[in-house]
């Protein structure tokens, strides 16, 4: 009996041992790594915004002019998230959003979004997902086009029950095979659209056209 | 350790054993993976990479582990140094990270990497086991290279498409358009590619195989008869 108590006990140690090294050794690289992600992830985002809101739309610095979006059951967003506004000749032409898409066939799925002014999409684009490889993936741009079956979409032309795919009676495409992924996509652009609805003066206002940074 | 055996570990590695064509482990990102060349080569090297380092760093704890302890300790490893890689390759190859995708984490459960620190390094010092997951990897790799340019050349008709995600910017101008005009051929680009691309490398193989052999026995010399290599699962 004490026999097995000692030697269950040893490799409990023995376990516990290994993983508090493993997690060391993670944690030490997550924080080595941490700033460098967050860096390349923002670059990653600037040429994002560059590709939905069309040079036309902007004169500002788009990339200055930022607003902190709380955290918002429309949006999907758990965190404080950013909000990039463009303005031509200092009047709200287009701002962009971040939203989540809880519910892809493999979790969430983090999009962005330019919405204009007038409540129109100028564009959506996925930042993030974990969808299947070759079979949901194809609302990642390179591998598919079927994300700009968004560009001018808006909540006046189109109303709720459009805002499905084909499948379920809307308006929306999406690839036999892999319909949980678009289904979601097109649920968290609505709700995007419905949250500009609702804060859209909000979003342009908060804090004013900033002043020009020096260079 | 001398030579001849550090030798025939790289041997076993790239061609003998090779874990791609012969041993067979490992399918899951070779099929997936190998769309393009650089893709394949990506994932390899960082399959290889991940090998080299949990074979040699698991080798010299061995003694350490209690046997009935050493499948969740090996995994554990495994997983970490993957993870190192993962928060690597996001950090520095951001590109590239998106592209990989899923299949980096996935280095984990490719049963090639706990395969190779079962067989070997549980039972071999640091060096010789460093080397053997890095040849093994290197093997997974040049697997995966050649199936990618078959497959990239007959559905796309380029190779090294991507290649600026990997080695940045500069390497833009590097892919080849290796048939003009090519308007693709979708499914050397689909899983049903990635299988038949598998299995004519594995007939190629098994090919020049039999060619050694049967050279091998034709010379007057009369040589012990090598019972034919058997496919493993």
């Amino acid at each position: 009996m004490k026999r097995i108590a000692r030697s269950t006990l040893q490799t409990a140690v023995n376990l516990v041992f290994f993983s508090v090294l493993a997690t060391a050794v993670l944690a030490s690289t997550y924080f080595m790594t941490h700033d460098a992600i967050v860096k390349s992830e923002e670059a990653e985002k600037l040429k994002l915004i560059n590709q939905i809101v069309p040079s036309a739309l902007f004169d500002n610095d788009i990339i200055q002019d930022k607003l902190s979006v709380p955290a918002s059951e429309l949006l999907g967003t758990e965190d404080v998230t950013t909000a990039y506004r463009a303005r031509l000749k200092g009047e709200p032409s287009a701002v962009v959003l971040e939203s989540v898409a809880p519910d892809g066939y493999s979790g969430r799925i983090a999009l962005i979004l330019a919405v204009r002014a007038n409540g129109e999409l100028a564009g959506v684009r996925v930042v993030a997902h974990k969808e299947t490889p070759g079979l949901g993936d194809y609302i990642e741009l390179p591998k598919g086009t079927w994300i700009k079956g968004f560009d001018g979409k808006s909540r006046a032309i189109y109303k709720d029950a459009d805002w499905k795919v084909k499948k379920d009676g809307g308006q929306f495409d999406y690839m036999a095979g892999a319909t949980i992924t678009p289904r979601a996509i097109v649920k968290a652009a609505n709700k995007a659209l419905i949250y500009f609805g609702e804060n859209r003066d909000k979003l342009f206002v908060a804090n004013a056209p900033q002043k020009e940074t020096t260079k | 350790m001398n030579l001849q055996e550090y030798k025939d570990i790289l041997h076993n590695g790239l061609w003998k054993q090779n874990p791609g064509i012969v041993q067979l482990l490992g399918l899951c990102p070779l099929l997936a993976v190998s769309s393009t060349v650089v893709n394949g080569v990506s994932l390899g090297l960082a399959t290889a990479l991940v090998m080299a380092v949990s074979s040699g760093s698991i080798a010299p704890i061995r003694s350490y582990v209690p046997n009935e302890l050493r499948i969740p300790v090996f995994i554990l490893i495994i997983a970490v140094l993957v993870t190192v890689v993962q928060y690597l390759m996001n950090a520095y190859m951001y590109g590239l990270y998106v592209v990989l995708g899923i299949f980096i984490p996935l280095i984990v459960t490719n049963c090639i990497v706990l395969a190779r620190v079962e067989a070997f390094a549980s039972k071999n010092s640091a060096l010789p086991s460093a080397l053997d997951g890095f040849a093994m990897g290197l093997g997974l790799t040049a697997v995966l290279g050649v199936l990618g340019a078959m497959r990239e050349v007959l559905g796309k008709g380029t190779l090294f498409s991507g290649i600026d995600l990997a080695l940045g910017d500069m390497a833009q101008g590097w892919v080849l358009h290796v048939i003009p005009d090519y308007k693709g051929f979708l499914i050397a680009i689909l899983p049903p590619g990635a299988f038949i691309g598998l299995g004519l490398l594995i007939a190629g193989r098994n090919w020049l195989n039999l060619r050694a052999e049967q050279k091998a026995r034709s010379k007057p010399v009369p040589a012990p008869i090598v019972s034919p290599e058997a496919a493993q699962g």
